[in-house]
């Protein structure tokens, strides 16, 4: 038991529930769509980021990598909404939140390769 | 050799949680907070606003309360964060700014910086290890040359002069221990383009380990080392070392030279100089007395070398017990006169002031020169900021075996075929170099000669190349044509002509060349300037061949060849 590993872990599989829950229901109801679930997804994802900063291994390497895509996806999501919300003079329509949504599923497929890979590392750690 | 980014961000990262946290905790705080619009309705932000507010506040830009006024519900949760961001920030940055200061990290950056410069180079350098007074020397004469040279000194302060040195081009230069096979490797041992490894550093078992890791990691790179006692020398021979330079024998050689044959002494002097200059004056040391100051490791090699030219030197040695000197050795420093009488000094003919102090050799020369004006005097400078006082002293001959050392690995690496040159040159008599030195100084007189390589193949002298492929000849002389009035010679004269290696020195001008010849020429700068422009311009090269001038463009040298054909 370490009690940095455990962080590490959690962070990276908060990052893909809270993706995952902003992410399921109907892609262009924003009744669906929670934003702090979007917020918190953001957060929790540029946590997860920083804690993959200097693992010099090639899996330390890779999952760097999704995480930085995931935070790109979630950020570009979260700027569209505020365009959405703020800026455009139709409001939130749901060809914005479509694409909202479907942003974030970009991230949540790099948050599943993410936990993929921390799950295989763990097992090949295990053996 | 971890990326100096990723070490960065990896010390940065409580920092960096912190402050996301802080950002995280303030925004939802503003969010969740109500407010009021400018009408009194109930509002609260969005994250965008909050984002907005946060951060020009928490960077303290602060442009007031946006969009409306605020409730004193968030005035007090604004009170709040404002004192928790600027706390965040000023922990991260002082956080960037330690990481950055801590003398470890400059290390780090340094050394990245100094590999990536290393990586890059395009062009053939040498690796030189040894930064001391010889180091500096030869990377000053090489960039002049145009050659590429990377450095490693174990001490912090040579490395600096090194950043300080008014060079030609950029020379990276790392502190590091070269002793160390990994440094070595950073530094471009293994690179493709690595082109010599030269170890000058001041300790010989040092120079030992670098000879050592450049035969087993790069057997292919020539290593050129310094080694100031016999035994690491028949060392570094015993697997492969290419060149060893001893200073003090490689000295005493040039000393028995100048003895035996004054004018292939003057040849090497002239040949080796860092600096492109006249022909030098011949310096003519005297057979008769010697005397020798000091009898250390330099001395005993001049003594020995002295001896094989049957000159007994009478030797002042201040421990002659411990040095193992002969039984007639007189007992002092020799910077007394007492001394230096006794030592017949007023009789002599020459005297050596060769102790490793600059100061006892600077007195030895001014009263040896008191008690005997017409004295051959030779000194040992060993260090450079001394050259002043040995300028104004004025003796015959000064020994800087920094400059020794310097000077061989010059001629070794700026021009192969010169070694060669010097090589064949020891074998020859004196009259043959008289000559040779007589013959330059009625074409040059007193102004700067160089000497240079002349390759005839397809790239390096393309119009040559295409004439002999066609098979037509072409004469030595021509290629020391003037291109304007090809009746006159050009200040220059090939001095050496390398076929199938074999060596031909001073090579007719009426020999043919063949492919692959290699050639020295020796001359003014200027000559090898135009040299340069008969070797690749097929018009000129037809002119001074043949007198007549080529057609000039492709379908009159076309037509007048169908012509000529018939």
């Amino acid at each position: 038991m370490n009690i940095e590993k455990v962080v590490f872990a959690f962070f990276i599989i908060l990052a893909l529930t809270l993706n995952f829950g902003f992410f399921y229901g109907d892609v262009g109801n924003p009744d669906h769509h929670n934003v702090y679930e979007l917020y918190a997804a953001i957060v929790v994802s540029l946590i997860a980021t920083i804690l993959k900063f200097g693992d010099r291994t090639h899996i330390g390497a890779v999952l760097l990598a999704t995480s930085l895509v995931a935070d790109i996806q979630l950020i570009i999501a979260a700027v569209l909404w505020s365009v959405a919300t703020n800026i455009s003079e139709g409001g939130m329509t749901e060809a914005y939140m479509a694409s909202i949504v479907s942003l974030s599923g970009g991230a949540l497929l790099a948050n599943v390769v993410s936990v993929v890979l921390l799950v295989t590392e763990t097992i090949m750690a295990r053996r | 050799m971890p990326s100096v980014l990723f070490l960065l961000l990896r010390r940065m990262r409580l920092p960096l949680i912190i402050l996301i946290c802080v950002y995280a905790i303030s925004i939802l705080g503003l969010v969740l907070i109500p407010g009021q619009d400018d009408q009194g309705n109930p509002w609260s932000m969005d994250f965008f606003h909050a984002f907005y507010f946060v951060s020009y506040m928490g960077s303290t830009i602060g442009f007031g309360e946006i969009p409306y006024p605020f409730t004193d519900a968030q005035r007090l949760w604004t009170t709040f964060i404002i004192y928790v961001t600027v706390i965040a920030w000023l922990y991260s940055i002082g956080s960037l700014l330690t990481i950055l200061q801590d003398p470890a990290f400059r290390k780090v950056m340094r050394q990245s910086r100094f590999e990536r410069s290393v990586k890059r180079l395009r062009e053939p350098f040498y690796l030189i290890c040894g930064y001391g007074d010889t180091g500096s020397l030869l990377v000053r004469s090489l960039t002049n040359r145009g050659l590429r040279v990377v450095v490693i000194d174990l001490k912090m302060d040579h490395i600096e002069t090194l950043s300080l040195e008014d060079l030609q081009m950029q020379v990276p230069g790392l502190c590091a221990d070269a002793a160390d096979p990994e440094i070595l490797r950073v530094s471009g041992l293994t690179h493709r383009r690595c082109a010599g490894l030269v170890a000058i550093t001041d300790d010989d078992s040092v120079n030992l380990n670098i000879a050592l890791a450049g035969k087993l990691l790069a057997p292919r790179v020539p290593v050129i080392c310094n080694a100031e006692h016999r035994e690491t020398a028949s060392n570094m021979a015993s697997f492969g070392t290419d060149f060893i330079i001893n200073p003090f024998e490689t000295f005493a050689g040039l000393l028995k030279l100048s003895i035996e044959s004054p004018h292939i002494y003057t040849l090497y002097e002239w040949l080796t100089n860092p600096r492109i200059g006249p022909i030098p004056d011949p310096v003519r040391p005297p057979r008769g007395t010697w005397v020798l100051c000091g009898y250390g490791r330099f001395g005993k090699a001049v003594s020995d070398s002295l001896r094989s030219v049957n000159i007994k030197p009478k030797i002042i040695e201040l421990l002659p017990d411990t040095t193992s000197a002969p039984t007639d050795t007189i007992k002092g420093k020799g910077t007394e006169a007492s001394t230096l009488l006794r030592a017949g000094v007023e009789i002599a003919d020459a005297i050596i002031a060769g102790t490793d102090n600059d100061a006892d050799n600077l007195s030895i020369l001014m009263t040896a020169r008191e008690l005997n004006r017409n004295l051959f005097i030779v000194s040992r400078q060993s260090h450079r900021r001394t050259a002043p006082l040995f300028h104004a002293a004025r003796p015959h001959l000064i020994i800087q075996p920094a400059r020794v050392v310097a000077r061989k690995v010059l001629a070794l690496i700026q021009n192969p075929l010169l070694a060669d040159f010097l090589q064949h040159m020891r074998e020859q008599d004196d009259a043959w170099a008289r000559h040779l030195i007589k013959e330059m100084w009625l074409l040059a007189g007193d102004r700067d000669v160089d000497t240079w390589t002349v390759r005839i193949n397809k790239y390096e002298a393309p119009a040559v190349y295409n004439r002999l492929v066609q098979g037509q000849a072409v004469k030595i002389a021509y290629l020391l044509r003037d291109p304007y009035r090809r009746d006159e010679r050009m200040p220059g004269l090939a001095m050496m002509l390398k076929r199938d290696d074999i060596v031909r020195l001073e090579p007719e001008g009426e020999l043919e060349l063949n492919i692959n010849d290699e050639l020295l020429i020796g001359g003014l700068l200027k000559t090898r300037e135009t040299m340069d422009w008969i070797l690749s311009n097929v018009k000129v090269l037809e002119y001074v061949v043949t007198g007549e001038a080529l057609p000039d463009n492709l379908i009159r040298r076309w037509i007048s060849r169908r012509y000529s054909a018939h």
